[in-house]
């Protein structure tokens, strides 16, 4: 696999019990890069990102066809553990989903979990709500209730929690929907500072967003990738003319 | 292809009244044009000053049009077509004004020539204005129907006024040489013919832009295909 791509999607088909949710897929995500996925609701945007870190497995009756290399490996094959595929592949939530715990809790909770080397976990502590720009805001409220922190500090505290486990993949599903404009702004921002160090792959209903912060964007429509493309390409001059309609407001 | 309505009817119809107003600010410039040359060649100053008078009401429209533009930009947002239909109205929009200003131009210097007697009968300069007038006409139909060929047809016609201007220019050389008494009515008339030619740049440059707006590639700096076969 070419040492720029990170994820590579080969025929990939995905059913909720008969109905196909995605007709065979084939991309390749680029390494720290921030990919848009984006198209009307039940394109199969969101079924498709988390078909990335297995979190579609907790969905009965679903099946997966195809092939999803991560690191030259299929991450449907039966020796993999999606437990550690989704340590390496992060993921936060339309909602900010703090546990009811507090702010350093909330960050040390993964790492606590999965490592037996827990004298670093200040340091983690601090190096995580600082990757999320959150540190200033908080350092003094550590053992306070994540729960009383803003929405938009709430999102960055989740940001913050999925990179305390060091993975190289970050998906995010539509992270600043429940935003206010300087929420969303510090967010964005702050994608824009994970990348250099991290992939991100973002679900997003905003056409602007997708423009301001995405380097490639996939549009999909009825399950199908209908064009990936450099981000300024599809905004400025797609090739195919359902994603113009749809990017323009046209469609329906 | 017929494009697709947007969803938005509100939107639908902003960028159809842009649309509009550009044509009907294009068959301003293009009457005025006719008519500074219509005071020219008839010889009739009347004509001139309304040219110089209706001005304002074109000045008014560009600004009007750049408004609405920037509304749009602000916010709508526009994307992929709809963005380059934006940028392209307003380079429209000032191609278009600047236009009028040289047909402001050439009724001036008609209501000078009208006061003097006349140099010589008028062959070249009704010519290129039909030709500009119609470059003009056409580079907006070109816009209005996403018509690439005819976009392309007013750039090689930019060539044909470049050529009427030089020949007029040397043509008007020799009457000065002649006699020095025609210096001042032949540099005259070398401007009108210049504003001529200038007007025909600004078509060439709608033309460009309609390009652009129909296929995102800049064609601006590009030498037409006439002008590739045809080398100076």
């Amino acid at each position: 696999m070419d040492s720029n791509i990170i994820i590579k999607l080969s025929n990939v088909n995905f059913y909720y019990g008969q109905s196909r949710a995605l007709t065979d897929i084939s991309m390749n995500f680029r390494k720290n890069k921030v990919t848009a996925l984006i198209g009307p609701s039940g394109c199969g945007k969101s079924t498709l990102l988390r078909l990335l870190n297995r979190m579609n497995d907790l969905i009965d009756d679903t099946r997966v066809e195809g092939e999803i290399l991560f690191e030259d490996k299929n991450i449907y094959a039966s020796d993999v553990d999606p437990v550690e595929i989704r340590r390496k592949i992060g993921m936060v939530f339309q909602k900010p989903n703090p546990f009811p715990k507090t702010i350093y809790n909330n960050i040390a909770y993964g790492p606590k979990l999965t490592s037996t080397n827990h004298h670093d976990l200040d340091a983690l502590v601090e190096q995580s709500l600082k990757q999320a720009v959150l540190w200033d805001e908080v350092k003094d409220l550590l053992s306070k209730s994540a729960m009383n922190l803003s929405g938009g500090q709430q999102q960055r505290l989740c940001i913050a929690r999925a990179l305390a486990m060091k993975p190289d993949i970050l998906l995010m599903d539509e992270p600043t929907s429940a935003l206010d404009p300087i929420s969303t702004a510090k967010i964005e921002e702050l994608i824009e500072e994970l990348k250099k160090n991290y992939t991100i792959i973002i679900v997003t209903h905003n056409m602007q967003q997708a423009a301001r912060i995405s380097d490639e964007t996939a549009f999909f429509y009825i399950g199908n990738l209908v064009e990936y493309n450099k981000t300024e390409k599809i905004f400025t001059k797609p090739d195919v003319k359902q994603t113009e309609d749809y990017i323009t407001g046209r469609f329906g | 292809m017929e494009e697709k309505r947007h969803t938005s009817s509100h939107y639908e119809k902003e960028l159809q009244e842009i649309k509009n107003g550009l044509i009907f600010l294009g068959a301003l410039t293009e009457k005025a044009i006719l008519l500074a040359m219509k005071s020219l060649s008839e010889r009739d100053s009347d004509i001139a000053h309304k040219v110089i008078g209706a001005d304002d009401e074109l000045d008014k429209l560009d600004t009007e049009l750049e408004e609405r533009c920037i509304k749009v930009l602000a916010l709508r947002q526009p994307t992929a077509i709809d963005l380059r239909f934006i940028t392209t109205a307003i380079k429209i929009t000032g191609h278009l004004e600047r236009i009028g200003d040289m047909a402001v131009n050439i009724a001036e210097k008609a209501i000078q020539l009208n006061a003097e007697p006349q140099l010589k009968p008028y062959m070249d300069l009704p010519r290129m204005a039909d030709i500009v007038a119609e470059m003009i006409k056409n580079s907006l139909d070109s816009f209005i129907r996403n018509d690439l060929s005819m976009a392309e047809k007013v750039r090689q016609a930019e060539q044909v006024t470049d050529d009427l201007n030089e020949q007029i220019f040397r043509e008007l050389l020799t009457f000065m040489m002649e006699d020095s008494h025609s210096i001042h009515r032949s540099l005259m008339i070398m401007q009108v013919s210049k504003n001529l030619e200038r007007i025909a740049d600004h078509a060439k440059g709608i033309a460009d832009m309609v390009t652009y707006m129909v296929t995102g590639e800049c064609v601006r700096h590009q030498t037409c295909e006439l002008e590739e076969k045809e080398p100076a």
